[in-house]
């Protein structure tokens, strides 16, 4: 990391001359009632790395979404090497020499490389010369950018690290010198995250310009020039990066001091509440998911699981819920009980029944029917609930409803209305509805993916202070999130995940995001890197 | 069955897969732009119509099919405005269409014709009628090949020749042309497609007016060349058993005529019942239902993935939104 | 897009997309040299102006009613049930077989059997397409458009050489015993001061009517019903909620295709009382546009079956007594359906402009 930084440092070092590669002046744009971008100003250098920070929501996207045409901003102006450029389209981003990676790779997974990069950039009705043309142009950029794939292969085929190389090369066939890369990492192990920052390095060598958006911190620090913070639509700081600390990008990402540590006493531990042995989960595509996982979790405590993003955490949360998919073996017992891990026995109903209460990584997807209303979702999964049910097979809606008023009074859902449809509250009070409703049915076993993503910082405290005082009132938690700080404030133990494996176990009091960080990146002995 | 029953049945498994390869291919450009269409049948019935009726006024079989065309692309305009500007069901707007062509067709047919919803024979010019192949007489003596070519590969309408030549073409732009390559793309992943500077909306309503057109020479056929003149529910279904055969084709163009000729020698065989029983040992019958139903029946067998799976386009029905 | 109030949405988009259809079948109308006011009063008074005309009318509602409930049911668990026809064709199936087993002694144990008949039929005629989305992830409209001619394949199949009476030309089975007539709304005591004897309407109205409200329950007070809007909506949430993707396909396309083929008892037992080719007569079809139109919703529905059995019974009429085709009626179901069904966003769009003005005039006063 520390080299890393110093690369940073000798880039800036070096002055660049000529107007700005990108310069944006006053971009506004709503949506509706919404102010997305308010009066976004920015001067990116060519041949730098510009990072842009801030949190789920501030505007990011959008901003991104304008530079490359696909929405047109309501005021401002965008100028690109000094010249004032319209994009009305992606045709006209393509034409100024913008090239988009998108967090969501936009590519056709049963088409080769070669088809892939092509695709809009041919250059005649037949395919035959573009083809031809592209085999050769990408031989070329891969030894020029250590950007190596195989220009026959399907895209379906390849990793998502290669899909990623696919949509650089796709920017690079069609001569961009303005790269845009939307949360590049956030699929990324992370080996591929290194490989990907080696390739950005190199571009800027060859005097590219890249603009990176991102929310996390370290890939700011180690590898941007400069980096500007967005803040509910607005940019409120521009810094060299070789100038500033994570701690004070936090603190301007969120606009007041980051409260890291939550206010908790110390741990009780009791009986053992879930034990899990060699748990094995292999996916439709024949991929192992999760390669022999074993831990245990006692009442009144909270096991932290930190790593990165696809390295089998959801597909822990999803055994542990009832609804995995693909081929399972492993053992699972919850209070000394052998419950079923997949098959007929494993669903979101027995897992309930026996006290495993769920708040899921997404709420959109998952938690949440955002077209039903919010006492409708208040019994959700617990439809079967007995005190929700009539006579015969009727449902007591009248019981719900009561029930649901009580739930967002306690837990302060803004507003209390619950006729109103899950989608018409923000991600915090959408948010408290779920975990009110897995919460307050004191469950032995909760499990928590990601409970504060896309939540606002009030609602983040309030939500983590009910998770430990369920730990407190003895019930067992799993807490699976990609925020690091999030791990090391909440949790009692922290395990850390790393290619469908546990890396190993540390105690947060014990060890360091450093520690933390070689685990996730799957270097299993710390003595020697220490 | 001798050679010459065969021969014949042959034939009219040619004349009677056309109107279903036309139908078929035509949807083959839609559902692999990723826009669903349950309205072949709708499009081929009002373009049996309008060349019926057009063709019966002018006395010229080819503005006939120009009307056909014209008639067809109006449904096709409208199936691209609902599910394209629109962003609509395409399902629904396809079922919808199928029903406002049935009631359209015989309420203009009528008002036209009085004739009950149907128009008046055509002769002559107004038909498309056989064309005699080169060499077709000097080779009718040779054994086995000869009749083949005589009187199944000679002898069709223009229109026969016109479906047949559609499925290499259409193959050649699909897999070797620029347009080819941005059509599939646009069906499996049209973000793909909007990020890389193209127009989504072009290329889908581009596919659909080419659906279009293809169904209007298929309506037109029906009326102008397998009969002669339009009648209430001439295509009985045919765009359906199309839509079948797509699915049985896995939306491939080769395949695609195999799957059409496959229903249409079925139905060649459904109108020669006699054949079926002299073919079959005793006293055994197989129903001519069971004949008409085979089509469906195969393609649910298809569809239930037991023999090979068929998977559709994966952007099929569902509109383009620009995502955030 | 911005939204409308939720009463807009709910009455006036598929008000507004009636007119529409409306207007453009006038159109039609005139291009073919109708006169549409004369129309839709042939229509108005042939349907609703007489004891006659409305005996006809709630007699196709009756069965609109139950394929559109049919349509419904499968739409909450998000499966696009096109196979009501054929389901209805079944259903026909059953009642006959029901019917021409034993002899009835009475209409009523005869409507129960019947009924039993019918749902089973129509349910089972569903089972295959529903097994096959579920299990085989087969698309469940195009195998239901499918089933739609098996189904008629197979009537045909049975009427011609199974169920045809000896010595009786036309493929129909034979008449069913006298003791199974149903009570036609002329012979039920107190309607039969309103209706004379020769309507159509019986009694199974009155189970349509019991149907709208036990699909009501079904979707909005019971467990299954949740379950089922439930997946619906989201799948991948549903799953969470150890809700059975399986079970709610199954489940919901049953129910879908027994009361599809529930509509076998008013047309089949309570009309013809004989199961002829083609009975259902596109009622499954009629279904979609009921379904659209009444937003899937059972009191939607109720009323959206009532204005299209006026529709059907006026276009009769209109058949009848003006030189416009009956086929105007197909034509105005297809207009129905693109309206409601495919061009809604559009209809939406025309209006979110006019509520903008109104909140705008709201402000302005205000201020």
């Amino acid at each position: 990391m520390a080299s890393a930084t110093d690369t940073g440092r000798q880039a800036t070092a070096a002055p660049a001359a000529g107007p700005p590669a990108i310069e944006l002046r006053g971009i506004s744009k709503s949506f509706g009632a919404v102010q997305a971008n308010r009066d976004i100003s920015i001067r990116v250098r060519p041949g730098t790395i510009h990072g842009i920070v801030g949190e789920n929501g501030a505007g990011k996207s959008t901003l991104m979404s304008i530079l490359y045409g696909f929405y047109r901003a309501d005021a401002g102006e965008i100028l690109i090497d000094g010249r004032p450029t319209e994009i009305p389209d992606s045709q006209a981003a393509i034409r100024a020499g913008i090239g988009m990676v998108f967090q969501h790779f936009k590519l056709v997974p049963n088409f080769s490389v070669l088809e892939n990069v092509i695709l809009g950039a041919e250059d005649g009705a037949l395919l035959r010369p573009s083809l031809a043309k592209a085999r050769k142009t990408l031989a070329d950029l891969a030894r020029d950018y250590d950007l190596d794939v195989d220009p026959e292969a399907l895209v379906e085929e390849l990793s998502v690290g290669h899909q990623q190389r696919v949509e650089i090369l796709k920017a690079l066939y069609r001569h961009a010198d303005i790269l845009i890369l939307d949360e590049p990492t956030g699929v990324l192990t992370p080996d591929e995250a290194d490989h990907l920052f080696r390739i950005l390095r190199g571009l800027k060598a060859q005097g590219k310009t890249i603009l990176l958006i991102t929310h996390k911190l370290r890939e700011i620090m180690e590898i941007t020039d400069e980096v500007s913070v967005m803040r509910r639509g607005e940019i409120v700081a521009t810094v060299t990066t070789a100038k500033t600390s994570p701690e004070q990008l936090a603190e301007l990402m969120v606009g007041r001091k980051v409260l890291l540590h939550v206010p908790k006493g110390s741990a009780h531990p009791g009986r053992e509440v879930l034990r899990i042995e060699d748990l094995r989960v292999t996916d439709a595509q024949g991929v192992a998911r999760l390669k022999g996982v074993s831990l245990t979790i006692r009442a009144g405590e909270i096991l932290g699981i930190a790593g990165v993003a696809g390295n089998g955490q959801s597909e822990l949360l999803q055994v542990l819920g009832g609804f995995a998919r693909g081929r399972v073996s492993g053992t699972i017992a919850v209070d000394g009980q052998q419950i079923p891990a997949a098959g007929k026995g494993a669903t979101g109903q027995t897992r309930r029944q026996i006290g495993i209460a769920h708040v899921p990584e997404d709420r959109h997807h998952l938690g949440l029917i955002l077209d039903f209303t919010a006492w409708e979702n208040v019994a959700f999964g617990y439809q079967a609930a007995p005190d929700y049910q009539a006579h015969g097979l009727f449902m007591d809606n009248d019981a719900i409803l009561r029930d649901t008023r009580g739930k967002m009074d306690r837990f302060d859902v803004r507003p209390p209305d619950p006729m109103l449809p899950a989608k018409s509250f923000s991600g915090g009070n959408q948010q408290k509805i779920v975990l009110a409703r897995e919460i307050e049915r004191n469950p032995v076993l909760l499990l928590v993916g990601q409970p504060t993503r896309g939540v606002d910082i009030g609602a983040i405290e309030f939500i983590h202070r009910r998770i430990v005082a369920l730990r407190d009132a003895g019930a067992a938690v799993l807490l699976v999130s990609v925020e690091l700080d999030e791990i090391l404030s909440l949790s009692d133990r922290i395990a850390v995940m790393f290619d469908g494996q546990i890396m190993g176990e540390r105690l947060p009091a014990e060890t360091n995001e450093r520690e933390l960080g070689l685990l996730m990146a799957g270097v299993a002995s710390t003595a020697g890197a220490a | 069955m001798d050679y010459m029953t065969l021969i014949e049945i042959l034939g009219s498994t040619l004349r009677l897969g056309t109107p279903l390869l036309l139908a078929c291919i035509a949807g083959l450009y839609s559902e692999r732009a990723g826009i669903f269409d349950i309205g072949l049948e709708g499009k081929m019935l009002m373009a049996a119509m309008a060349s019926g009726a057009v063709a019966a006024l002018s006395g010229s079989a080819w503005i006939g099919l120009g009307a056909g065309i014209l008639a067809s692309l109006l449904f096709a305009a409208i199936h691209g405005l609902a599910s394209i500007t629109f962003r609509g069901n395409q399902l629904i707007s396809g079922v919808a269409l199928n029903f406002v062509a049935s009631g359209a067709t015989i309420l203009i047919a009528q008002t036209l014709f009085g004739q009950g919803g149907r128009t008046p024979p055509l002769t002559g010019e107004a038909r498309f009628g056989p064309i005699t192949l080169p060499f077709a007489e000097a080779l009718s003596g040779v054994p086995f090949l000869g009749p083949f070519y005589g009187r199944v590969i000679s002898g069709q309408s223009l229109l026969v020749y016109l479906a047949l030549a559609t499925v290499p073409l259409t193959w050649w732009l699909l897999y070797r042309t620029r347009f080819g390559l941005r059509l599939r793309a646009v069906g499996e992943n049209p973000e793909s497609v909007d990020t890389a500077g193209v127009s989504v909306v072009r290329l889908r309503y581009t596919a659909v007016a080419l659906t279009g057109v293809l169904c209007g020479i298929a309506g037109a056929y029906m009326a102008t060349s397998l009969q002669a003149g339009f009648g209430r529910e001439m295509t009985a279904g045919r765009g359906y058993i199309a839509l079948a055969a797509l699915i049985f084709a896995k939306w491939r163009p080769w395949q695609a005529l195999w799957a059409t000729m496959l229903f249409g020698f079925l139905q060649a065989l459904a109108l020669r019942p006699d054949v079926i029983d002299a073919a079959l040992p005793g006293s055994l019958t197989i129903p001519v239902s069971f004949l008409d139903a085979l089509p469906y029946i195969l393609t649910v067998i298809v569809l239930a993935g037991f023999v090979g799976r068929a998977i559709p386009p994966r952007a099929g029905g569902q509109p383009y939104v620009k995502e955030r | 897009m911005e939204k409308l109030p939720a009463w807009a949405d709910l009455v006036l988009v598929p008000l507004i997309s009636l007119l529409l259809a409306a207007l453009i079948s006038a159109l039609v109308v005139l291009g073919i040299g109708g006169d549409p006011i004369e129309a839709v009063s042939v229509m108005v008074k042939g349907a609703l102006g007489s004891a006659y005309g409305w005996g006809y009318t709630l007699y196709y509602t009756t069965s609109f009613i139950f394929t559109g409930l049919a349509v419904t049911v499968a739409y909450h668990a998000s499966q696009f049930n096109i196979g009501g026809e054929g389901q209805a064709q079944l259903g026909g199936l059953g009642v006959a077989l029901v019917l021409l087993a034993v002899d009835w002694p009475h209409w009523s144990v005869a409507l129960l059997a019947a009924s039993l008949g019918a749902a089973a039929f129509g349910a089972a005629w569903a089972a295959i397409p529903a097994w096959l989305q579920a299990k085989r992830g087969s698309h469940i409209v195009i195998t239901t458009i499918m089933f739609n001619y098996i189904a008629a394949a197979l009537i045909v199949y049975l009427l011609v050489e199974v169920l045809r009476p000896v010595g009786q030309m036309d493929p129909a089975t034979a008449r069913f015993p006298a003791a199974a007539h149903l009570p036609s709304f002329g012979e039920i005591p107190g309607l039969s001061l309103i209706f004379s004897k020769q309507v159509p309407a019986n009694i199974s109205f009155f189970l349509a009517l019991a149907a709208c409200f036990a699909v009501w329950a079904l979707l909005w007070r019971t467990r299954l019903g949740y379950e089922i809007r439930a997946f619906g909506k989201s799948e991948s949430a549903a799953v969470y909620a150890g809700i059975s993707p399986t079970r709610v396909i199954l489940v919901s396309m049953l129910i879908s295709g027994a009361l599809a083929g529930l509509m076998a008892v008013n047309n089949v037992m309570g009309e013809a009382e004989r199961l002829m080719q083609n009975a259902s007569e596109g009622a499954g079809f009629i279904g979609i546009a009921v379904a659209l139109m009444g937003r899937n919703h059972p009191l939607g529905v109720f009323l959206a079956a009532l204005l299209f059995g006026v529709l059907y019974q006026g276009g009769a009429e209109m058949g009848l007594w003006t030189n416009i085709p009956i086929e105007l009626r197909t034509l105005l179901q297809g207009l129905v359906i693109l309206f409601t069904g495919a061009l809604d966003t559009m209809v939406r769009m025309m209006l979110v402009p006019a509520f903008r003005l109104v909140a705008a005039r709201r402000i302005g006063g205000a201020a």
